[in-house]
C-alpha cells in the first residue's frame, strides 16, 4: 500500500512538470498544443538509447533529452506556430501522430512496438535508484518539479514572459508593439518541450522502460486536461489539476474497485469533466489572475499613497 | 513511357484505388467543412460520429440481412445506410445542442475542447457497448474482381465511389439550389445578418450538423468495406478528411470533394512511388497538411481572408 502510495506521488510529480511546461505554452501564450506527448517520448526515448546502447550518465543523458525535445520543439514551431488557434491544434496533433508512428516504425533504434525494456536507474549521491529506492525517487523528482515551478514563475513574470501573455490577448497589437511574435512563441514553445522531455527522461528512468502506447494522443490530451481543469496560464492551477486527474485515473486502483468499474468508465469521466468544466467555468477552476490595467494602476496608487 | 518505376497499368491501379479512398475522405471532409463554413469551428468528434454511424450500419445490416448472402442484400446494405446516416444525424445534432451550442459565445479555445471531451466519450462508450474487438461488415453481394484491362477493380470500390457521387451531388444541388441551401449559405456568410432576414439560423446549425453527420456515418459504412468497425476507427480517418478538407479551402463543399480525391490520390502514389513503408503511410497526409498550411493556408478553392482589426 505505501508503495502504491510512493507511485502515485511519483506519477504526479511527472505529470506536474508535463502540465507546468504545457501551461506555459498553452496557458500563458495561448497556443494549443496537441503533441506534448511527443516531446515526453523524445525526451524518454533520448534517455532509453542513451542509457542501454552508450551506457551513459543520467545526468548527461537526462541534459540531452531536454535539448532534443528542445530541438524538436524547434523544427515543429518554426513553421506550425503561424498558425492560429484551431489549426495550429490540427498541425500539432498531426505532427504528434508523426513522432509516434516513427518511433514503432524505426525498429534498429527504438525496438518498434515493444518499447526498450532495462533502462537502469540512475545512481546518484553514490546510492544505485532502483524499484526499492521510491522515497529516493519522491524526493528527487519533487526537487525537478519545483525547479520547473520557479523557473517558469520567474519566466512569465519578466519582460519575456509579459510578451507571451500579450501574444495571448492580441497578436496584432503586439505586431504593432514592435514584437516579433513568432520568435516569442518558438521559444516559448522550445522551453516547453525542453521541459516535457526532462519529464520524459525521469519516466523513463523510473519505470525502467518505454513503450511507444505510453505517448498516444491521448497522454497529450489528459495533460492538456489537467491544465484546463486547474486553469489556463495558471501554474498552482496545472499543480491542482494534475494531482486531481491523477488521483482519478487511478481511483479504481485506489479503490480496489478495477473488476467493478470498467477501463472505459475513466476516460468517459474525463470527456465529461472536460465538457462540464468548459460549459461552467471556463476559466478552470482556479482560474487565471489577468494583467489588466485597472489593477496595475490600484498597485501604482497604493505604493504612492504610502 | 513510365513513372519512377510504375508502369501504366500500375499508375491506372493507384488511381482506381486512390479515388475509392479519396471519395471516402471526400464525404467526411463534408461534414467538417460545412460546419466550419458556419461555426468557424472545427468538430473535433466528427470522425467518432462516424465511428458510431459504422456501428448503426453494421447492426442494421445485420439485423436486416443476417449471415447469408442474398440477390436482394445490396438493397438491404443501402437500406442499412439510410438507417445508420438517421442514427447518425440524431446523434450529431444531440452533440451540438449539449456540448457545443451553450459555448457559441464562449472564446474559441472552449468548443474546441468540449469537441475533444465529446469525441473521447463517444469512442470510450462505443468500446464498453461492443467491445474493443473489430467488427466486420460483410459485402453484400459476391466479391468478385472486374477487370477493366489489366486494371483490377472490386464491386465494393464501384459501390464506394458511386454513393460518395450520388450523396455530393445530392448536397450539391440542395446548398445550391433549395431554399433551405440559401438559408445555410447565407447563415455561413454572415449569421446577424441571415438572422435579421427572418432565418432561424439555430435550426440551419442543427441542419448542418445532421447533413454532416449523415454523410460521415454513409462514409462509416463505405470505410468499413475497406477495413473493419472498430471504436476509434474514426479518429484517423477524421483528422485526414481534416486534412482534406483544408487541402480543397476549409468552408468550401466543391473544394472539399476536390481535396478529399486528391489527398486518397497522392498519398496511395506516396506510397507506391515514393516507397513510403505502409506503417508511415499516414504521415503523408500530416505533410501535405503541414505544406499546405504554410504555403496555401486558404486551400486550393478556399478565399483569402485578411484579418481585421
Amino acid at each position: 500500500m505505501l508503495n502504491f502510495l510512493f507511485l502515485l506521488i511519483i506519477y504526479m510529480e511527472i505529470y506536474a512538470i508535463l502540465a507546468l511546461s504545457l501551461n506555459l505554452i498553452a496557458g500563458y501564450t495561448g497556443l494549443l498544443s496537441l503533441c506534448h506527448a511527443a516531446f515526453f517520448a523524445i525526451g524518454a526515448y533520448t534517455t532509453a538509447i542513451g542509457t542501454t546502447i552508450g551506457g551513459w550518465n543520467f545526468w548527461l543523458v537526462l541534459g540531452l533529452s531536454g535539448i532534443f525535445a528542445a530541438m524538436l520543439g524547434f523544427l515543429v514551431g518554426l513553421p506550425t506556430l503561424r498558425l492560429k488557434g484551431d489549426y495550429l491544434a490540427i498541425a500539432t496533433l498531426g505532427f504528434g501522430e508523426v513522432v509516434k508512428n516513427v518511433i514503432i516504425n524505426w525498429d534498429s533504434l527504438t525496438r518498434g512496438p515493444n518499447g526498450i525494456n532495462g533502462v537502469p536507474g540512475p545512481v546518484l549521491f553514490g546510492i544505485q535508484f532502483g524499484y526499492d529506492t521510491s522515497v529516493g525517487y519522491v524526493i528527487l523528482y519533487a526537487l525537478f518539479v519545483v525547479v520547473t515551478f520557479l523557473f517558469i514563475r520567474r519566466l512569465v513574470h519578466s519582460r519575456f514572459g509579459r510578451a507571451l501573455e500579450a501574444i495571448r490577448e492580441d497578436e496584432v497589437v503586439v505586431g504593432a508593439m514592435g514584437i516579433n511574435a513568432v520568435k516569442y512563441k518558438v521559444v516559448a514553445f522550445m522551453i516547453g518541450a525542453f521541459f516535457a522531455g526532462i519529464a520524459g527522461s525521469l519516466w523513463a528512468v523510473y519505470n525502467q522502460s518505454v513503450a511507444p502506447q505510453t505517448f498516444d494522443f491521448m497522454l497529450s490530451v489528459l495533460i492538456l486536461c489537467m491544465v484546463v481543469l486547474g486553469g489556463l496560464g495558471n501554474s498552482l492551477g496545472a499543480l491542482f489539476g494534475t494531482m486531481v486527474l491523477v488521483l482519478l485515473s487511478e481511483a479504481p486502483r485506489l479503490t480496489g474497485l478495477t473488476s467493478v468499474i470498467p477501463a472505459q468508465f475513466n476516460q468517459i469521466f474525463f470527456g465529461l469533466l472536460l465538457i462540464v468544466v468548459m460549459i461552467f467555468r471556463p476559466q478552470g477552476v482556479l482560474g487565471r489572475k489577468r494583467i489588466s490595467y485597472e489593477n496595475e494602476v490600484a498597485k501604482i496608487l497604493e505604493r504612492r499613497s504610502l | 513511357m513510365m513513372l519512377f518505376h510504375l508502369s501504366w497499368s500500375e499508375i491506372a491501379q493507384h488511381v482506381v484505388n486512390g479515388i475509392t479512398l479519396g471519395s471516402i475522405y471526400a464525404l467526411i471532409a463534408l461534414g467538417y467543412t460545412m460546419v466550419y463554413g458556419i461555426l468557424k469551428f472545427i468538430n473535433f468528434a466528427h470522425g467518432e460520429i462516424l465511428m458510431m454511424g459504422a456501428y448503426a450500419g453494421y447492426f442494421f445490416y445485420l439485423g436486416l440481412n443476417g449471415d447469408t448472402l442474398h440477390p436482394y442484400s445490396l438493397f438491404l446494405f443501402l437500406v442499412a445506410m439510410v438507417g445508420a446516416m438517421g442514427v447518425s444525424a440524431l446523434l450529431g445534432v444531440t452533440v451540438e445542442k449539449l456540448a457545443y451550442k451553450p459555448l457559441r459565445q464562449a472564446p474559441r479555445l472552449a468548443p474546441l475542447l468540449s469537441a475533444i471531451g465529446v469525441s473521447i466519450i463517444l469512442s470510450n462508450l462505443a468500446a464498453f457497448l461492443f467491445g474493443t474487438k473489430s467488427k466486420r461488415l460483410d459485402y453484400p453481394f459476391a466479391n468478385e474482381t472486374i477487370l477493366l484491362g489489366t486494371v483490377a477493380i472490386t464491386p465494393h470500390q464501384i459501390l464506394i465511389v458511386i454513393s460518395a457521387l450520388v450523396l455530393m451531388v445530392t448536397l450539391k444541388v440542395f446548398v445550391d439550389y433549395t431554399r433551405l441551401g440559401k438559408a445555410m449559405r447565407a447563415t455561413s456568410q454572415n449569421m446577424t445578418v441571415a438572422k435579421l432576414m427572418g432565418i432561424d439560423t439555430d435550426f440551419i446549425i442543427s441542419l448542418t450538423f445532421a447533413i454532416g453527420s449523415a454523410l460521415a456515418a454513409a462514409a462509416g459504412m463505405l470505410v468499413a468495406l475497406e477495413i473493419k468497425i472498430y471504436p476509434t476507427m474514426g479518429t484517423l480517418a477524421g483528422l485526414k478528411a481534416f486534412v482534406a478538407a483544408v487541402f480543397g479551402g476549409i468552408g468550401n463543399i466543391t473544394g472539399a470533394m476536390i481535396g478529399g480525391v486528391l489527398l486518397g490520390v497522392i498519398e496511395t502514389f506516396g506510397v507506391a512511388v515514393l516507397g513510403i513503408p505502409q506503417g508511415l503511410r499516414d504521415t503523408v497526409a500530416f505533410t501535405i497538411l503541414i505544406l499546405i498550411l504554410l504555403f496555401r493556408p486558404s486551400g486550393l478553392l478556399g478565399k483569402k481572408e485578411r484579418e481585421k482589426v
